[in-house]
């Protein structure tokens, strides 16, 4: 059981890099627009990948956004990774004048940085591993693990940030995201810290890896980029592969009290759990995913029939869908009818790693906007799904809680809970 | 072929290592062109396919400047 003593835990910053925009506003607006952030990929057509589109966040320069050397140096996941990093400590007032990385005012070794990958650096994985085998072990270059290892991101958001307390990776795959979220929550709660940095980052979209999706069975195969990805709608037959990164300032409500920060949201509730079932597929009734969302709702102590939006996993495959929607029921019953439900992957595909932490921003912003952005591209909800799914434009609704869930490959599943501040 | 050489490090390091072109003269060092062990070891892999000389790492440890890099691979192309 939850201790009735831990401290409420405030989100005080966020930062985000998504197909749906750079930076909390764009990003936001971006999914509200819903419209899908998917297109044709050159990378994919040109390797001859037999599915060629993807959503990728909008272009950037790494040397000329995060110094020179960045591109060669580091793996874009940790690019991505930085440039929320970046902006998330800017929203919370962590920075100063001086360096727009470097958190000021706080005692560095009580500033801890957790971050969710399900890859780590995928792109470097494929330039190397090919130079290796034309050109020889001699040629492997000395950047190859550093950039590659799933815990650079983490480690490089320390390096730019000065940030010395607890410093972690977590791998739950499709939920990396919302576990770092749940790691961050418990280091605060548990005193190991006085600010974390929690987020998810992904940057995996390579011939390789959409390849072993493809072979899968687990991406779309529609053609029409724009509509390929369709949460809950009948004609869903697959995700399509995003990338993203999005980190949350969390701190103690006393410690952002004290330094005069303004708390966004509380991070009421988390929730973990595993299927114990099946490497990728979830059992039929939602398994491991009912444990997830109701431990996160015992976890926050609330009555569960105050939570009115879900942002879902809702990752367009089929069997996701489905069971994501028995899952919802099988924890809230009646009620469940009442939960105005959505799934931004319509607009910004499955950012895998990332997508816990980026859907968290989304329920974030619903819970605090009153608003809930459409499900791109629902035109005929499948009718084995009864929920009550948001289509074709925002709805203006009050919200008094929201609910997040991410379901990753190994039947790993990570709901978190938002309240206002 | 030493000024060659020069021009093939100074391309390389201003390319592919982002190094302003104003900074690098034969005298500079690769620390205070801010290139670590590891940049070190990397740019020797490049310059290696484009001259087909590899600097080995014992010879690295004698190597500080640019010029001294231009006179080792122009010794050993011989």
């Amino acid at each position: 059981m939850a201790s009735t003593e831990r401290p409420d835990i405030v989100v005080t910053g966020i930062g985000i890099i998504s197909p749906s925009g750079r930076g909390y506003d764009a990003a936001w607006e971006g999914v509200l627009a819903g419209k899908s952030a998917a297109a044709q990929d050159q990378l994919l057509i040109d390797e001859g990948v037999s599915v060629t589109v993807s959503c990728r966040v909008p272009d950037f320069d790494p040397d000329e956004e995060l110094g020179r050397g960045a591109k060669r140096r580091l793996d874009r996941f940790t690019h991505l990774a930085l440039i929320s990093a970046r902006e998330a400590v800017a929203h919370a007032g962590l920075v100063g004048d001086e360096d727009d990385f470097a958190v000021v005012g706080q005692d560095p070794d009580r500033v801890g940085v957790v971050l969710g990958s399900g890859i780590g650096g995928a792109e470097t994985w494929a330039e190397e591993y090919p130079r290796y085998l034309d050109k020889g072990p001699g040629r492997v270059s000395p950047m190859f693990v550093p950039k590659m290892l799933s815990n650079t991101g983490a480690g490089t958001v320390a390096i730019r940030t000065g940030a010395r307390g607890p410093n972690m990776t977590v791998n739950t795959a499709c939920a990396a995201g919302a576990s770092a979220l749940h790691m961050g929550r418990d280091w605060l709660a548990a005193g190991s810290a006085d600010v974390v940095l929690a987020g998810g980052v992904e940057a995996g979209i390579t011939g390789l890896s959409v390849a072993a999706f493809a072979q899968m069975g687990a991406l779309s195969r529609n053609e029409d980029a724009a509509a390929a990805s369709r949460p809950f709608d009948v004609a869903r037959d697959g995700f399509v592969i995003g990338e993203a990164a999005a980190i949350l300032v969390l701190e103690t409500r006393e410690h952002a009290e004290a330094r005069g920060a303004t708390p966004l949201a509380v991070l009421a509730g988390c929730g973990g759990s595993a299927d114990a079932f099946h490497a990728t597929a979830p059992p039929e009734d939602g398994g491991g995913a009912v444990l997830a969302m109701r431990r996160a709702v015992e976890d926050a102590q609330i009555d569960p029939t105050r939570i009115g939006h879900l942002n879902a996993h809702g990752t367009s495959t089929p069997l996701n869908d489905s069971a994501e929607a028995k899952a919802l029921r099988a924890v809230f019953g009646d009620h469940t009818d009442r939960i105005a439900v959505t799934s931004t992957k319509g607009v910004t595909g499955h950012t895998l790693g990332a997508a816990g932490a980026v859907e968290a921003v989304y329920a974030l912003r619903a819970l605090r906007d009153g608003v809930i952005p459409p499900t791109a591209n629902l035109t005929e909800q499948d009718p084995e799904i009864a929920l009550d799914v948001v289509r074709d434009e925002p709805r203006e609704v009050p919200l008094d809680a929201v609910l997040s869930t991410s379901m990753g490959f190994g039947g790993q599943n990570a709901a978190v809970v938002f309240t206002p501040a | 072929m030493s000024q060659e050489l020069l021009a093939t490090i100074t391309e390389v390091l201003s390319e592919d290592f982002g190094v302003p072109e104003d900074d690098i003269s034969p005298d500079a060092t690769f620390e205070g062109l801010g290139l670590d062990s590891l940049d070190v070891v990397e740019l020797t892999l490049v310059l290696e396919e484009k001259t087909g000389v590899k600097l080995e790492d014992e010879e690295l440890e004698d190597i500080r400047t640019l010029q001294q890099a231009v006179d080792k691979i122009a010794e050993k192309q011989g």
